[in-house]
């Protein structure tokens, strides 16, 4: 077996992929996954952002350590600008 | 130059602000042109919206980037929410974001009007208060409900000028004056100002603070008008607080017959 057949074979044995929800959106991650380490892939890491995981919104102090699961349904949230919209502007 | 000129700080819930011009985010051309009107109107509190980030586009920009929350008092809303729920859950959201306990709570009864639902809005204020949120409700001109939201723990209230976005100014300035006199918590005046001289009304009425967005934001010149809202703000407290003269049906005349040929 070649080096790079081996490290693959090594890998697919320690990880695997799985379905989450992003903001609406179907993606496929790296299990397992940290709260964080999705931020990170994301380039959120640094932003004041809300998650909440399942309708379940998580504190921050828990990022780190919050495996994500397949078929999780993730919402990550900020500030933007902005006030109520009526129908009529 | 500062906003209040003779020390007159607005007291919110044990917090200090120097400014009596709150401004909200929304309907600019663009970040930096945010950053400058909010600049140019001398505000020390901003309202922003919650919404899900931008993970497709991983250039976009942050408002935060923008107007820093060192600086300014970010104060997040929950604008398009319309069910108790949604406004809690937004509500907690914001918090979780870690910025601060403030929150103003918006419970909309109308997609055209978007006048708040009052029922709802006491109801959501009740769970928030109760989970240590610091609630500034926007509310109608009714003082019975204004009465309700100050009873159940809301520091201020802030009832609405005319629909959002309207530019009518003052619409019910009795009513507004009554709620005054009903709350003994600061009254935001809060959406439907068109214009400086809508402000300057609000505070002379007795207003502690007067709340817009769309007024500056959707001006023909943002930057300018946020400036002439500065000064609206700061001379209706001033002529406020000087005291003005009666209305009078007769004439009063200012120089003495005695003298005269």
């Amino acid at each position: 077996m070649g080096l790079d057949n081996f490290l693959i074979h090594s890998t697919k044995n320690l990880s695997s992929n799985m379905q989450i929800i992003v903001n609406g959106e179907s993606q496929e991650q790296s299990h397992p996954l940290t709260v964080t380490n999705l931020l990170k892939s994301l380039d959120l890491h640094s932003k004041q952002v809300a998650v909440e995981v399942n309708l379940k919104i998580l504190d921050r102090s828990d990022f780190d350590t919050w495996n994500l699961q397949e078929g999780d349904k993730v919402e990550i949230l900020s500030f933007i600008g902005g006030g109520s919209l009526s129908i009529c502007s | 130059m500062s906003s209040n000129p003779l020390q007159d700080p607005l007291i919110i819930a044990g917090r200090e602000f120097r400014s009596r011009l709150w401004v909200g985010t929304g309907k600019y051309k663009d970040f930096e042109e945010t950053r400058l009107a909010i600049e140019a109107s001398g505000a020390d509190v901003v309202t922003v919206a919650v919404r899900r980030v931008n993970i497709t586009d991983k250039n976009s920009e942050n408002l935060l980037d923008y107007i820093d929350p060192k600086k300014y008092t970010i104060l997040p809303n929950t604008a398009g929410c319309y069910t108790v729920e949604d406004a809690v859950r937004y509500s907690r959201l914001a918090r979780a974001a870690g910025v601060s306990d403030l929150v103003k709570l918006e419970v909309i009864g109308d997609e055209r009007t978007l006048f708040p639902d009052t029922a709802g809005l006491i109801e959501a204020a009740k769970i928030l208060i109760a989970e240590g949120f610091i609630v500034l409700p926007y509310t109608n001109d009714d003082p019975i409900v204004a009465q309700k939201l100050m009873d159940i723990g809301c520091p201020a209230v802030m009832p609405l000028a005319a629909p959002i976005g309207s530019g009518l100014g003052i619409r019910n300035p009795y009513n507004l004056k009554i709620i005054m006199e009903t709350v003994n918590v600061p009254v935001i005046v809060d959406a439907g100002v068109g214009t400086a001289s809508d402000a300057a009304l609000a505070m002379e009425y007795g207003a502690d603070a007067v709340l817009m967005n769309t007024a500056i934001a959707g001006a023909d010149d943002p930057i300018m008008m946020a400036t002439a809202m500065r000064y609206g703000v700061d001379a209706g407290r001033l002529a406020y607080k000087a005291g003005r003269i009666p209305r009078k049906l007769h004439a009063s005349a200012s120089s003495p017959i005695e003298g005269m040929l």
